[in-house]
């Protein structure tokens, strides 16, 4: 505590870069994750096709993934570049599967009502299929940007940048109360973003809320 | 590309794999990590994922621990173990169980929990004590979910087990974090390819038990044979 | 078959047949001509082809062969959405939008057809009241509301654009005995002033005997027979037909007779005030100061009324008051609700003797 309240400075820039390096994966992971999924969820060839293959990208640990980024990309192992494409594609991969998730707890009939009313395709993805799938998306968008923040941290151990930064130094210098403070930071933005993620579901799902 | 014919080159050197400090060695080493760690937290967040599962009471325990866990920084936890206990495979193994609580105490909370209620209403009902229900229904039908739970948790310790070298321990992290130290980027990408490969080995040995632990299927084939033979006389 | 040149055909199938991609044919060679500003029932039992014909209409089925015509036009030939935002569709389970309230939910098609949204909910309003649903249910979401209330929205929802062709698919298998009467006296009483062209699937002989102006009875993906109510019950085409109508095809079609010119009977009544001490030869009716029946009474004993025949009432319904009634003799009331005459039932049964002769 002490230590955090000494160095704001300093926790305040690897704040910074510690949430810009987890969650601009995560929005152009959505970016990615959400069109693709909507193309293929009734399409069973390629729909199978794009489960099996981001299962695999998201198997493989992201720290092999930065390790390895660098020679297919050109990259540098430390390019912040390296590591928001690392993230973005473990991240995207893990989103196409909750978003086809989601979309598939939308109830036949009401899509079926959609159709028959005289909604066209996209109209009918936009203002039908992604709300009623929010709920569910919600669930999976907040496991993601928790394990995101502390996939970073884990990266520092390269020297990626980030509040893991404290943990390697306080180790090395043998600061246990640095490490405390990076592990108390860190905790508490992971529970603030998730509560932040929480709150934006229930104020875009306001029919979940409905009492009968 | 240099890097990537050197290190299938290291891969392919047979010397590399062996002796204590060779690949096969650091393979079983970075196995064994896992399958503690994984123990350890099954041994910890299955009980307790069946038991508030099957009563339905304590959720908001469930929900609370299991967002809370992840939000803790495996990385520091770690390294502060280290650095309060000494080096050894305990704080780093503490620290990966706590890592895979989460994955399988979800898993099987919502496995056990989303047991159709009119199943486990008609085990009550036949006359099975609460113990029973739990055994030959709730468990039975949850397995899916809970293997799925085990198999996210098997990913993110195979994942983070590699930084544990970074507290000068074994496993294929060592060649990742020696590589990257020591400037010999070949190292670091057979560290990496080693441990894409196991992690995706394991995936695909977990994504078959879950496959074929689904219920009704006979897959694992349980289903006892009757005698054929008799006559009627 | 329809009347040839009373009205004309909104909807007609010319030799449509469906069959589906794993091979079972839905329907077969369906010939059939939907006249316009009338109710058509499509009945059978689950997978005689009735709803694949109904979906045929807006395209949410293709037909395999033949051409299916709406307003003139053969329906392939026509955008489907542009051909959908133009009839209406009720669907079982009412499948409204879960995550819009009530009142977006019915401006749902004048929304999708370029009315501003505000203008669309005022819109919406007017429709809600006419289905009988109270102004107070447009600003919550669906789930908030009973089975019933649901499928009302659901009907409001497929008038809001005032479509001329309304597509009603089993909408009220859903819901209780009770509330499904209602919403078919509902339907009746906005057919009486709408006059579109509906086309309503069921599997219930009764609700499609109750609804109809002509009734198309399927099974197996084949049109059996194709008439008004009271030609199906007098004259089966076929055995299947028959059966399907059931036992009780007789009392059913007592339902279809209006019990307007049905004599009445003079019956004993008491005054309710005027109750003890009175002793009336045989039963007499217990009557209120306002005039309404309230009871029997025979001397001894005081019994309650049975069912009542109302102004508005067929020979089923004055035929149950009579055999309900503790006295043998039936109440009919006028629309006030005071009692006017008793029912006999020799008056029914002669009734329907006249009728069958004359």
């Amino acid at each position: 505590m002490h230590y955090l309240l000494t160095h704001l400075d300093d926790a305040r820039a690897l704040t910074v870069v510690h949430l810009r390096l987890a969650l601009l994966p995560v929005l152009l992971g959505l970016a990615i994750a959400v069109p693709l999924a909507v193309a293929v969820q009734r399409a069973p060839l390629a729909r199978r096709l794009t489960t099996a293959t981001a299962s695999v990208v998201f198997t493989i640990p992201s720290l092999a993934l930065f390790v390895v980024l660098p020679v297919i990309l050109g990259t540098r192992l430390l390019d912040e570049a390296n590591v928001i494409v690392a993230l973005t594609s473990y991240t995207a991969a893990l989103l196409v599967r909750a978003v086809l998730e989601a979309l598939d707890t939308v109830p036949a009939t009401v899509r079926d009502a959609a159709a028959a009313l005289g909604y066209p395709k996209l109209t009918r993805i936009m203002k039908v299929d992604l709300p009623l799938a929010i709920p569910n998306l919600i669930a999976g968008l907040r496991v993601v940007v928790v394990t995101n923040i502390a996939m970073v941290s884990v990266g520092s151990v390269i020297g990626i940048g980030g509040l893991g930064a404290w943990f390697t130094e306080g180790y090395n210098t043998d600061k246990s109360d640095q490490i405390v403070a990076g592990i108390l930071l860190l905790f508490t933005l992971a529970v603030v973003i998730d509560g932040l993620i929480v709150l934006a579901g229930r104020i875009a799902t306001p029919w979940t809320r409905a009492v009968r | 590309m240099n890097f990537v014919r050197q290190a299938i080159a290291y891969l392919l050197t047979v010397r590399n794999w062996t002796g204590p400090v060779g690949l096969a060695a650091r393979l079983a080493e970075h196995l064994e990590y896992t399958a503690i760690a994984l123990g350890a937290a099954a041994l910890i967040a299955v009980p307790l994922g069946l038991i508030i599962g099957h009563t339905r009471r304590g959720t908001l325990l469930v929900v609370g621990t299991v967002n809370a866990l992840r939000s803790l920084p495996t990385m520091g936890v770690l390294l502060l173990g280290v650095l309060l206990f000494g080096l050894g495979a305990a704080p780093t193994l503490v620290a990966l169980a706590l890592l895979g609580v989460p994955s399988l105490l979800a898993g099987t909370y919502a496995g056990v929990a989303g047991v159709d209620p009119a199943a486990v209403d008609a085990a009550r009902a036949l006359g099975m004590t609460e113990t029973q229900v739990l055994r030959h229904v709730e468990i039975p039908n949850a397995l899916p979910a809970i293997l799925g739970g085990l198999r996210n948790a098997t990913l993110q310790v195979v994942a983070t087990a590699t930084v544990a070298a970074y507290a000068s321990l074994g496993g294929l992290g060592r060649y990742l974090i020696d590589g990257i130290k020591e400037r010999q980027f070949h190292l670091a990408l057979v560290g990496a390819l080693a441990v894409a490969a196991l992690a995706l080995v394991l995936d695909g040995i977990l994504a078959a038990a879950v496959w074929a632990s689904a219920p009704g299927t006979g897959r694992l084939g349980g289903y006892p044979r009757r005698d054929r033979h008799h006559t009627c006389q | 078959m329809t009347d040839p040149g009373a009205t004309p055909d909104a909807i007609v199938f010319d030799d449509v047949s469906k069959v589906f991609a794993d091979g079972t044919t839905a329907v077969r060679n369906l010939t059939l001509a939907v006249p316009e500003g009338r109710l058509t029932v499509f009945v059978g039992s689950s997978g005689s082809g009735k709803t694949t014909a109904l979906r045929m209409i807006n395209r949410m089925v293709e037909p395999t062969s033949g051409t299916v015509t709406v307003g003139g036009a053969d329906v392939a030939t026509v955008d489907p959405v542009a051909l959908r935002l133009g009839i209406g569709y009720v669907l079982q389970n009412a499948g409204l939008m879960p995550h819009q309230r009530v009142i977006d939910n019915v401006a749902t098609v004048p929304v999708l057809k370029g009315q501003t949204r505000r203008a669309a909910r005022t819109a919406a309003y007017a429709v809600l009241e006419r289905v009988g649903l109270d102004a107070k249910l447009a600003t919550r979401y669906p789930a908030q509301l009973s089975g019933g209330e649901q499928q009302r929205v659901g009907v409001a929802r497929a008038l809001a654009a005032d479509p001329p062709i309304l597509l009603m698919d089993e909408p009220f298998s859903a819901v209780d005995q009770v509330v499904r009467h209602e919403l078919q006296d509902e339907i009746l009483r906005l057919q009486a002033t709408l006059h579109k062209t509906i086309v309503f699937v069921t599997h219930d002989i009764d609700e499609a005997l109750t609804l109809a102006d002509s009734v198309a009875v399927f099974q197996r993906g084949v049109l059996q027979q194709y008439d008004p109510p009271e030609t199906l019950l007098s004259d089966p085409a076929n055995d299947f037909v028959a059966g399907f109508i059931g036992t009780g095809r007789g009392y059913r079609w007592l339902r279809l007779i209006d019990a307007a010119g049905l004599p009445l009977c003079d019956v004993e009544t008491i005054a309710a005030e005027r109750l003890p001490g009175a002793h009336p030869d045989g039963w007499a009716l217990v009557v209120d100061a306002a005039g309404a029946p309230a009871g029997w009474f025979d001397g001894d004993t005081a019994s309650r009324l049975g069912s009542l025949l109302r102004p508005d009432g067929n020979l089923s319904q004055a035929l149950e008051s009579a055999l309900s009634s503790p006295s043998g003799i039936g109440v009919a009331v006028d629309a006030a609700g005071r009692f006017i005459g008793g029912v006999a039932a020799a008056d029914v049964l002669a009734a329907v003797d006249a009728r069958r002769r004359g």
